[in-house]
């Protein structure tokens, strides 16, 4: 899963120029529970162009999953509270009707998921689960989203793809669901993308294949990609971009090369320590910091890195740690850059 | 799938007769069946006639062979009360038990299905809370003792419904309409209150359970509406709501005893308490059996049509 340096650094002059496409600042999840509010998302900014592909990367429970989910508002409404601002391809998504929120939804932006096995309705033919889509989305007759549910399998060469369309999931391999499933996710035209680990489940040979097939559509489709991983081999592969988050703040982000080279967090060059044994990065979850995360429900006042941070200072306990300028989109938040 | 249903009817035979073997042994070794039938102050000749007229002087295996072979070619005996052939009167009585569980059946599956679905759906609200205690209200009730209420409530005071029978003409006259249906609602909806609490508790849990899977969220994420991603809910629920509505008729079939003695209903679980009351063997012999048999049919019904709705299933 390494990449030659030099397309890295290609890669991130390439994209990213035209309209900006997601544009998310300040943002704010949080669940309420009977203990209280669990703060999942806190003070999140994002920004993408046109084509461009992020890579969000960060520990179990950091807060990936549900950033992604509150750009469709997919959170649950009635348990969570949202705020800040958040547009999608030039729509507030936080002032959307519903029923226009449901248009926006596959139309606009659509969602992969991690596990294609849970993700796919177990009764329903593949093919019916994308032709209902199409379906929804565009005034087409049932023969025409037949169809193009069957352009779309070829297009993510599914061999055979008339008899697959017809299959039910469980009559699928992995790597052919989550072929399915990005079929799904793409048959309405949609101009963002939110990938959620969509490889994390596959095997590794598997996930290889489902990363250049993502990474092809991607760019033939110009599509721009929130792509959620744990594996900084997976976003090195993938990105133009990283952000790297914990206990749902974004601690670095900046453009790959630079990430990976002159990563200055002390939580991001603990996960890159990670790249330092064997070069081997892939299906490998970033574990090799010690302790835990901290306990989204009572957040310590400072940084919450600090309890497990090896350059951790008597002032990181204090003050929120500043946001500070690395280089020309390279940020983190942390002291030590002031 | 064929293979699947095939294997299925080949396992059903060692289990019918197990059914077989159980009715006919509950029978013999509930009590010796000539003290109904022998008067008194009979000589012991008289007996011995009698025993041998009804095969009860054979070894139990012999008259459990004997039996069983009649049995299946429809002959169950002659009732000891009437001598009239066990089948006929049981070939009266089952349409209308059938008639009876089966409307029973219906009520309890839609209003299962209704307050279990609004249940599951907004789960932990106050609705949930509603439709869970009328589940277990449902569930705990002795349903002759509703019987009885219901009878007290609509028949003796307010006069709507009749109290009992199945109207002027018995079960021979029965129709579809107005005037025959006032005598079935009473007892078909004494009779619903177990499968609609059981359903209710059912299809709240399936559906909750449905609701936190990550395929719901993905429709979600692809802009269904709601009433569409309600509908792949349902879809999903159906294998489990639907066994368990079969099973629960099977139940009624055999556990409408009360009810129907309650309700003078003439069906099979009325003459079952007759036979019982008056030792009636080869009546009782009959009714056990024709009704074990409906649950053996019925579970074998409920286990292909679930293979059949679940694609997950029909495969293995
Ligand atoms: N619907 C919800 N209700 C309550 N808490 C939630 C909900 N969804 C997420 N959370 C909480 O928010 C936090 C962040 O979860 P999230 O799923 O975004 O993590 P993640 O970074 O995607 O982790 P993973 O890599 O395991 O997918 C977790 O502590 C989780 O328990
Ligand atoms: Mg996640």
């Amino acid at each position: 899963m390494r990449m030659p340096t030099t397309e890295l650094a290609e890669r991130s002059v390439m994209a990213g120029d035209g309209a900006t496409m997601v544009d998310v600042s300040g943002l704010n999840v949080g669940f309420k529970n009977a203990k209280g509010l669990v703060r999942a998302v806190n003070g999140v900014d994002l920004q993408l162009k046109r084509g461009e592909v992020l890579a969000l990367l960060g520990e179990s429970g950091s807060g990936k999953s549900v950033t992604l989910r509150a750009l469709i508002r997919l959170n649950p409404e009635h348990k969570s509270i949202v705020s800040g601002r958040i547009v999608v391809a030039g729509t507030d998504v936080t002032t959307l009707a519903p029923e226009a929120m449901q248009d926006f939804r596959g139309g606009v932006a659509s969602m992969i998921f991690q596990d294609p096995g849970l993700a796919l309705d177990p009764v329903y033919r593949v093919g019916d689960q994308i032709a209902e889509t199409v379906m929804r989305h565009k005034k087409v007759s049932r023969q025409e989203a037949r169809k193009r549910a069957l352009e779309l399998f070829e297009r993510v060469r599914i061999p055979s793809p008339e008899r697959r369309l017809d299959a039910y999931p469980h009559e699928l391999s992995g790597g052919m669901r989550q072929r399915a499933m990005i079929a799904l996710s793409l048959s309405c035209d949609p101009q963002v993308l939110l990938a959620d680990e969509p490889t994390t489940a596959l095997d590794a040979t598997v996930q290889i294949q489902i990363l250049l097939l993502l990474r092809e559509l991607q760019r033939d489709l110009g599509l721009t990609v929130i792509f959620v991983t744990h594996d900084i081999g997976v976003a090195v592969e993938v990105a133009d971009r990283i952000a790297v988050m914990y206990a749902g703040r974004i601690v670095e982000t900046g453009p790959v090369a630079e990430v990976i080279r002159g990563a200055r967090h002390p939580y991001t060059l603990g996960l890159l320590a990670t790249r330092a044994h064997g070069g081997r990065l892939q299906g490998r979850r970033l574990r090799t910091i010690p302790g835990n995360p901290p306990d989204l429900a009572s957040l310590p006042p400072g940084c919450p890195f600090a309890p497990r941070c090896s350059s951790v200072e008597a002032r990181c306990r204090e003050i929120e740690p500043p946001l500070v300028e690395l280089g020309p989109a390279h940020r983190m938040r942390c002291v030590l850059g002031t | 799938m064929l293979v699947y249903i095939l294997l299925r009817l080949l396992y059903t035979i060692p289990i019918a007769l197990g059914v077989t073997v159980f009715v006919f042994a509950l029978i013999h070794l509930s009590g010796d069946p000539m003290s109904a039938i022998v008067a008194p102050d009979a000589t012991a000749e008289m007996v011995e006639q009698l025993k041998k007229s009804y095969g009860f002087d054979q070894p139990l295996p012999i008259q459990y062979l004997l039996w069983l072979t009649k049995a299946l070619q429809g002959d169950f005996g002659n009732s000891i009360v009437n001598s009239r052939p066990v089948l006929d009167t049981l070939l009266a009585a089952v349409p209308n038990t059938l008639m009876l569980a089966g409307v029973a059946t219906l009520i309890g599956f839609a209003f299962g299905c209704i307050l279990g679905g609004l249940a599951g759906y907004y789960q932990g609200g106050i609705v949930d809370k509603i439709a869970t205690g009328f589940g277990i209200a449902g569930v705990s009730i002795p349903h002759y003792w509703l019987g009885m209420v219901l009878v007290i409530i609509f028949a003796v005071e307010l006069r709507w419904l009749p109290a009992t029978g199945m109207g002027a003409g018995g079960s021979d006259a029965w129709q579809w309409d107005w005037e025959h249906i006032r005598f079935l609602i009473l007892p078909a909806v004494t009779l619903s209150v177990i499968p609609c609490g059981i359903i209710t508790r059912t299809v709240r849990s399936t559906v909750a359970e449905i609701l936190n899977q990550e395929f719901v969220q993905a429709l979600r994420a692809k802009g269904l509406w709601h009433g569409q991603v309600m509908r792949h809910v349902a879809r999903n629920a159906a294998p489990t709501v639907l066994a368990v509505m079969g099973l629960q008729l099977g139940y009624l079939l055999g556990g409408s005893i009360l009810v129907e003695t309650v309700f003078n209903w003439p069906g099979t679980g009325y003459l079952l308490n007759d036979a019982i009351f008056r030792r009636d063997v080869p009546m009782l012999q009959g009714t056990i059996l024709l009704l074990a048999m409906f649950f053996v049919a019925l579970n074998l019904i409920v286990d292909i049509v679930q293979t059949w709705v679940d694609p997950r299933m029909r495969r293995s």
